[in-house]
Parts: C-alpha cells; structure tokens; sequence
C-alpha cells in the first residue's frame, strides 16, 4: 500500500533531526497561527500564492531562499564543528551516516535551493523593469516555476524526517549512487527534488529569454540595455542550454534505479564517467549562470554609486558573452584526474584558463568605473569592494586548479572546496546581498538600515577568510574533502580556526535578519517616497516604489545607455512622474494553476520517492488533468481602467510633492 | 599608476617568501619526497606567484580608488570627478592585454606541463627497472598487488627508493582516488577501467596516502601508509610477506572475501596471488563489453573476460555477488 514507506522511516532515534523536526514544527506552527489571528490567508492567497506579478515572485524567490540559506548553513556549522572535534581518532558527534548527508545536503541546497533562488528572484524583480516592461513574457509559466520550485524544496526538507537524504555528495556520482551501493531512498529524494526544481529552472530561463529579446521597451536596442540585464540574458542562455542536460542525465540515472538499465554501471555496458561528463557539461555553465547576473549587480551598484557610467560597456557586454561560449567548453576540468590523455588536458586547461582574461578585464573595468568618480560608501559598494578582493583570489585558485598539473595534487582536497566557496561566497552571496540592499527600496518602498547591512558584511569578509584560508593550507598536506574524521591531529587547530570563521558567517547571517526586522520596524524614516533613492541610472528607478503592478503608467522611451539618468540631467529629478492622459492597461490575471499543479507534482515526487505506484498513478493524472484545465482556460487577462491608473499615478506624484 | 615598480617588488617579495612561509609548516606539499610531488610544488608556486603580478595592483587599485574618490573627497575637491567619463581606447587595451599575456605564459607552462606531468608518462629518466604495483580501491580500502613478486597487501604500500612505480589503478567498488600527497599526482580508480599512474619516492621514509574522492561510509579511514625504502629493505619486506601466515590472494573465492566492505581495515599479506589477478577484476565490469577494450597489454588477459557474447542478466548477478 505504502511502497517503501513504513513507521520506520521516520529517524527517531536521532535526537538532533528530532530536535530539527521540533524547531520546525514550532516555527511553522507559530506562523500558521499568526496567519490565522490576523486572517491574512485569504490575502496570501489572493496576492500573492495566485500571483503572476514578476515582482512578487522575486521577492518570494528570495525569501524563500533566504530561509534555505538558514537550514543550508546549519548543514555547515555541524560539518565544520564535526571537523573541529573529529581528529586522531575522536568520532566527533555526527557519524558518517549522518555527516555524508549533511554535507550532500549542503551542497544541494546552496545551489539549487540558495544561490540559483536568489539569482532567478533578483531577475524577477528587476529585469522587466529595467527593460521597461509590464510584466515577463509568460506570466503564469513564471507563477508555475516558483513554485515547482517550491515542491523541490519541500521534497528536500522532508527527506529530513521521512526518510533520509543521498549520502553521495551533491553531484550523486553513480557507481556511488547506483541502486546498489545507495538501496535506500536518499538518492531519490535528490533526484525528484532537483527534477522539480529544475524543470521550474529551464522554464524560467525559456520564459526570461524571450522576455528580455522581445518586450524591451521602445527605443532600448540590446546595446542600450542595462548590464544587469544583459548578464540575465547570458544567464537565460545558459539556462535553456543547460539545464535540459541535467534533466536528462538525472533522467537516466533514474531508470539505472528503478528500471535496472545500465546507462552509468560499468557492468552491461554503460559508464560512469559519462555520468561524470555530463554532469558537469551542466554543472559547470550553473557556476557562471550564477556568477553572470552577479557580476551584473556590481556593475550596477558600482555605477550608480560612483555616480559615474559604467566603464567600458560594450567591453564589459562582449566579456559576457565571451564568457557564456566559453562556459560550456570548460567542463573536463572538474575530473582531469580520471586520467584522460594529456592533450585532452591540456585542452580544457587552456580554455578555462582564457575565462580568466574577460573575467580580469571586468575588474578592471569595475576599478575604471569607480576611478574619477564619487563614491558613496554604502552598504551595496562595500560588498562590490569586498568581492572584487576576494574574487580575485578566487580566481588565482581557480586558475592554479585549471593548470593540470597542479589540479592532480589539489583535486578533491580542501582546496577545491575553499576554492569555489571563495568565488560562490565571495562571488555570488556577495553580490545577492548586495542586490537585496541596493533592490529593496524598490519591492518594498523602504530601505534597509545601513548599519547592520554593514555589520553584515564585515562578518561575512572575516568570516569568510578565517573559516577558508584554514582550508587552503590543510589542502598543502593532503587534507581530502568530505572527510567525517581524520587521524591527523596537527590539522585540527587550523580546523578550529575555520569553525570561528563559520561562527563569525553566522553573526553576518543573523545580521541581515535583525537588517530586516530594524529595517521593518523603522520603515517611516527609511521611506523611498520617489522611487530613486540612490539617484539610479536605469530604468527600474522611474517609477514609483514600490513599483505598481503595472510597472509604467505608460511605457518610457530609452535611447541610450542610462536613459533614465540622462533625462534626470536635462529635464529635472521628476520629470518621469507620468502625466495624462491614460489608457486602459492589458494585464494577466492570477491564476490558481501554479500552485495545483505543483501540488500534484510533489505529491507525485514523494510517490516516486517511495514507490507508492497508485499514488504515482493519481498524482499524475492530477498533474495532467490541472495542466489541461489551465491550457483550455481562456480568462487569463484582463484590463485596468485608465480612470484605476490615474488615481494609483495622482497618489504617487502627491507623495513626491509633499516630500519636495 | 606611480605605484607600479613598488608593486611588482612586493609582488615579487611576497612569491620569494611564500615557499619559506609555507615550507616551515612542513606541508606535504612544499615539502615533497618525490621528484613528481617536487615539479608540482614548482607549478603551484610558478602559477600562484605570477598571477600576483595582477592580482596585487588589483587589491591595492581596488583600495586606493575607493579611498581616492570617495564623496567626501569630491566634495572637498581633493579628487577629480569626471561624471560621463566611461571609455577610453588606452586604459581597455592595457586592460585585456595585462591578463591576456599572464594567461598566455600560463598556457604555455600548461602545455608543457601536462605533457610532462602526465601520469600515464612513464619515468623513462630514471635509470632503473621499475616495480610494477597494481592497486585496486575497495569498501573501504587499497589492495596492493605486486604481481612481480607474486605478493599482495591490504593498506600497506612498500617502494625502493629512486625507482620508478608502475602504478595500474582500478576499482572492485565505487570510485576513489589514489592519492600519496607527498609523492605527487592522483589518479581516479574506478571499476572496470584500467587507470595507468608513474610516481617515484627519492627519500626513504613513511608518507600518508589515502583515497580523496569520496566514495561512502568508510571513506574518512580509506588510508594506507606508504613506505619508501633502500632496496635491501624493501626486498626484506617482500621476504616478510611471503612468509606471512596469510592465505594465497584467490579469484574469485579471495577476492570475494577481502571485496567484503569494511572501515579502518587492519594491514593485511597475501604471501601468494593468482596470476592475473588484476585482469580479473577488470573483469567482472567488462563482460558486456565489446573485446576491443583490451587496453592492459601488462599481462596476457584471463580467458573469461573479455567474451562480449554474454549479456546483462548474468554480468549483473555476477557483479552483484562480488559487491
């Protein structure tokens, strides 16, 4: 009746998922009940569940990203207290059982649940308003992808305490995670979540691809669009070329499981190593889709706040693009060690070497940017500066695992792992935390407090040196990643060192939480009454903040880079404020089709997971049935009366007018 | 940009420090016992050291511009503000051109050095017959096998000194990766593949080795010590070995027994092994393979294996009842 399932997949025995579970379930109760007090769920659903809104949907990417942030950095505190107190011949108190999950965990949550989140919120929030647009191309496919999204995470964290989560580290190369050798259902798990959110991932991309080729407002050519966006574009690109590969190759690794094919078993055939190819002919373009965008927010935030127009645009644009083509032809060098020849080496050496030189060039380029001009020591611009250092050290390390040679005695030590914390830290939660600051005023009308956004990255910055240079040199010994202990006690000081470090990350964790809940309770005086409060350069900054659900009254006109500041320049901080006459304005409505569809596709998920078929078997006909009910549903637009728009614009410019 | 000559000397003073620095430390590293390990220290040094030439002037650009052309600077006129200042054809060439050139010298090291580093490259330098090792990764441990000498170990690698080691790697389980820091490269083992590796230990002495790619539970005690030797002793050892009270390493009723999975296993000898041993292993993942994999030319190849007639069900039982 249950498949697999039974009272015994439920660890009770392990009294920290327990006490996890417990934290969990008071904090979701205590939600659930504040929702219910104040009868909001009829709001939650209406404005936002439902929503096809662009701008809504960030902020929920976000935040639910933020909240995987949080239980992905418990992932990382056990591992790096583990690691503290495991050394000659001390168990520790996580055993490998438990220890091989969490750093699997870990790893799967910071870059699907985490960082991918948070770039694809941040695009959502600002890419159709920096191009001028009313929404994106495809606003229910948008509503459909977060919350696909959303059952992958769901799927995740039950695995928690129903069952147990793949003990294969992140990328679950079989022979490893074949049926054989991982029988129980942690593999599962990881394979339904990341199909679910993955497929929310390449709709996306499709969805963003078009909306940004298509719906750019008139007068903005692709050379005229803001860099955030053109990093977007490059990011959607890879996308819609990427992700399809992982969805196939987890694919095939689901029938190795559950239909005993041999795609990835030496035996009968099939190979491992092409699982390792092709897993990384995906993963390696995910790393710059996540570094893309976030090279976009420091350009933005160093132009805007150097109050100068980014250096070298259309350098910057090709160095993009540049970088796009060569992502793709890089990926052998996350397994030279598996002894390929040496010319084949030397090949994927070189070409990721090359990445380096319009990587270096946008530094420099971002160095130029700040050169001559005035820069504003905000929040946004200390995370710029602290990236750029730290990044650059990234990028050595980088370029010192790119040379092969190096690579066989650095490969699979410590130093990968400080390596690409070093560019994914310094790199990408640099730059989402920085875009979550420098974005905020505009989703939510209000900024955030500047102090704790600066205690924030001071915790960060030290925080991440302390708890990775210890890395880097346990890696000039030898030091093996994934280890859940090690005989070694001359490593263990330096493990304790990075374990502060950690603790010191945490401290800048809780810092943008208490940012938030400062920023929330002293909103009045943090008002953002004209919707540019940093005296923007793009188009995002001429409407109103929070930006209404229309986005523009009516469409504004670019014709050239920084349009929008340009016309500040030459007609007057407010000459953007809309005037009549009005028109009627052609929106989506929401739509209930998102959510239900995703119901059923997780449900269908843990079905699979648990090889409960007549579950499998309802569930997916609820998939089909609630698809087609959406497909057939023609009342999915409507109009805004001129006469609703006029009234939302008067009560703007009023606004404007009594702060002036 | 006067800053330039001060910088390139503290770049260079940094990258003479940074092998005494981190040589203090006695690292495996920086402190190699292996002419391998040795011309790896060399690349790391070489390759970190001359990206400093651009990542310094970046630390310190990054630093002073921010410092330089803050706003309350500007609005005391100590700096230049140019507010539509954003081109300019000099500073874009230099530019590409500085991290162009730093990467096109590292290319060329790459090129040389993956040739010369390649493991698969035996050390036709070294004037010496080499000792043939084959090393197949298990649940969770390294067996050893020498089939010139007829003998095997469990977790215990014996080398002369200044001899080339033939090292054949493959996998009876999931993968690993051999790996002996202070002799240098790693290479992959997994299953059904014949992996080829070259290292040589010119120093006697004990170095830690151990599997780095993750491969389940027992994975953190996947290790083994390896000891580099003078001739005499390590013709000793093999003597030990052979009158060790062990059983004869057998295929496949032995090798069903030490496939067995285990953690932290104990140093095990096999005073005898079968003939093609290795081959036979190789074996189990390749049934279904077409013959035209034979790549291991070391040893005439075990009958059974390479027949690409037979087919999954039986290869599958097979395989399953040597996990």
């Amino acid at each position: 009746m249950f498949g697999k399932l039974s009272w015994d997949s439920i660890p009770y025995h392990e009294p920290i998922i327990m006490g996890t579970v417990a934290v969990i379930a008071i904090v979701g109760a205590i939600v659930v009940g504040l929702v219910t007090y104040y009868r909001k769920w009829g709001y939650l659903w209406s404005e936002w569940i439902t929503s096809v809104d662009h701008k809504k949907l960030g902020i929920m990417y976000y935040l639910v990203a933020l909240v995987m942030l949080v239980r992905g950095f418990a992932d990382a505190i056990m591992m790096r207290s583990q690691q503290a107190l495991a050394a000659g011949g001390a168990e520790g108190f996580l055993p490998p059982h438990h220890y091989d999950q969490i750093f699997t965990a870990h790893g799967v949550i910071m870059i699907f649940f985490v960082a991918t989140p948070m770039i694809i919120g941040l695009m959502n929030l600002v890419v159709p308003l920096q191009i001028g647009a009313r929404d994106v191309a495809f606003p229910f496919l948008n509503n459909l992808s977060f919350w696909l999204f959303v059952g992958g995470v769901i799927l995740v964290n039950l695995s928690l305490f129903i069952g147990e989560f793949a003990k294969t580290g992140w990328l679950s190369y079989p022979p490893l995670s074949g049926i054989i050798k991982s029988p129980d259902v942690g593999v599962d798990y990881w394979i339904w979540s990341l199909q679910l959110s993955g497929i929310g991932t390449t709709l996306t991309g499709v969805n963003f691809f078009v909306t940004i080729m298509k719906m750019r407002t008139k007068g903005m050519g692709l050379f005229q669009m803001p860099i955030f966006t053109w990093t977007a574009l490059c990011a959607n690109v890879i996308i819609i070329a990427a992700f399809p590969i992982l969805t196939v190759t987890i694919a095939l690794l689901t029938l190795d499981r559950y239909l005993g094919t041999h795609f990835f078993t030496m035996a009968a055939g099939g190979s491992q190593m092409m699982y390792v190819n092709l897993i990384w002919a995906w993963g390696h373009p995910e790393v710059y889709l996540l570094v893309l965008p976030a090279f976009g927010v420091y350009s933005e935030v160093v132009a805007t706040f150097s109050r100068k127009p980014l250096f070298g645009y259309n350098a910057m644009v090709w160095a993009t693009v540049a970088i796009t083509g060569l992502s793709f032809v890089v990926w052998l060098h996350h397994f030279f060690t598996m002894g390929s020849g040496a010319s084949v080496n030397t090949f994927f050496g070189i070409m990721t070497m090359i990445i380096a030189i319009p990587t270096g060039l946008k530094i420099f380029n971002w160095l130029f940017t700040m050169y001559r001009g005035s820069i504003e020591f905000s929040s946004p611009i200390l995370w710029t500066l602290g990236f750029i250092i730290t990044f650059s050290y990234g990028g050595v390390t980088g370029v010192m695992l790119a040379v092969p040679g190096a690579n066989f005695v650095l490969h699979d030590t410590l130093f990968v792992v400080a390596h690409f914390h070093n560019v994914i830290i310094g790199g990408v939660v640099f730059a989402m935390l920085a875009g979550l600051t420098y974005w905020f005023p505009k989703a939510f009308g209000f900024k955030l407090n500047e102090a704790w956004g600066k205690c924030s990255f001071w915790c960060w910055l030290v925080g991440f040196f302390l708890a990775f240079t210890p890395l880097y040199i346990l890696s000039f010994d030898g030091a093996a990643r994934r280890m859940q202990s090690y005989a070694n006690t001359d490593w263990q000081p330096l493990m304790i060192v990075a374990w502060f470090g950690a603790v010191l990350i945490m401290l800048g964790i809780v810092s943008t939480v208490i940012q938030m809940i400062v920023s929330v309770r002293d909103r009045e005086k943090n008002l953002d009454v004209t919707g540019d409060p940093w005296d923007g350069r793009t188009l995002e900054w001429a409407t109103s903040s929070p930006a209404p659900f229309y986005n523009f009254a009516k469409l504004p006109e670019a014709s050239e880079i920084d349009s929008f500041w340009h016309d500040k320049q030459k007609h007057g901080a407010n000459a953007h404020l809309s005037q009549g006459p009005y028109e009627d304005i052609h929106m989506p409505k929401n739509t209930v089709a998102g959510p239900v569809i995703t119901l059923f596709a997780t449900i269908m998920g843990f079905a699979l997971v648990w090889h409960i078929w007549w579950l499998v078997i309802a569930s997916g006909i609820g998939v089909f049935v609630s698809v087609m009910a959406r497909v057939f549903n023609d009342d999915v637009d409507y109009y805004v009366p001129a006469a609703e728009v006029e009234r939302i614009e008067r009560e703007h410019q009023k606004r404007v007018e009594m702060q002036a | 940009m006067r800053q330039i000559p001060f910088l390139r000397t503290s770049g260079w003073m940094v990258l003479a420090a940074l092998p005494l620095l981190l040589s203090g430390c006695d690292l495996a590293l920086f402190n190699p016992k292996g002419q391998i390990g040795a011309q790896q220290k060399d690349l790391i040094i070489l390759a970190f050291g001359v990206m400093q030439v651009v990542v310094i002037p970046v630390v310190f650009m990054t630093l002073f511009f921010a410092w330089r052309y803050r706003r309350s600077n500007i609005e005391k006129n100590k700096a230049t503000y140019l507010p539509n200042w954003s081109h300019s054809n000099k500073i874009e060439a230099a530019v590409w051109a500085a991290p162009f050139i730093i990467i096109l010298f590292l290319g060329v090291i790459t090129w040389q050095t993956t040739h010369s580093l390649d493991p698969h490259k035996p050390l036709d330098s070294v004037d010496k017959a080499p000792l043939e090792v084959d090393v197949i990764s298990l649940d969770w441990k390294w067996l050893f096998v020498y089939p010139e000498q007829g003998i095997a170990t469990i977790n215990e690698l014996y080398a002369p000194k200044d001899t080339p080691i033939n090292f054949r790697v493959t996998s009876g389980s999931v993968m690993n990766s051999f790996y002996i820091p202070r002799l240098g490269t790693q290479i992959y083992a997994m299953s059904g593949m014949s992996n080829t590796l070259h290292l040589i230990g010119n120093e006697v002495g004990v170095y830690d080795g151990r599997s780095v790619a993750y491969s389940g539970k027992g994975f953190a005690e996947m290790t083994f010590k390896t000891h580099i030797t003078s001739d005499a002793d390590f013709q000793a050892w093999v003597e030990k070995v052979k009158n060790s009270q062990g059983a004869a390493l057998t295929f496949p009723e032995g090798y069903n027994t030490v496939a067995k999975p285990s953690i932290a296993n104990e140093v095990e000898y096999f005073p005898s092994v079968d003939q093609g041993f290795y081959n036979k292993v190789l074996g189990i993942f390749q049934e279904g393979h077409m013959a035209a994999m034979a790549q291991n030319e070391h040893e005439p190849t075990a009958g059974h294996t390479m027949s690409g007639a037979h087919h999954s069900d039986s290869t599958q039982q097979h395989a399953e009842a040597v996990e």
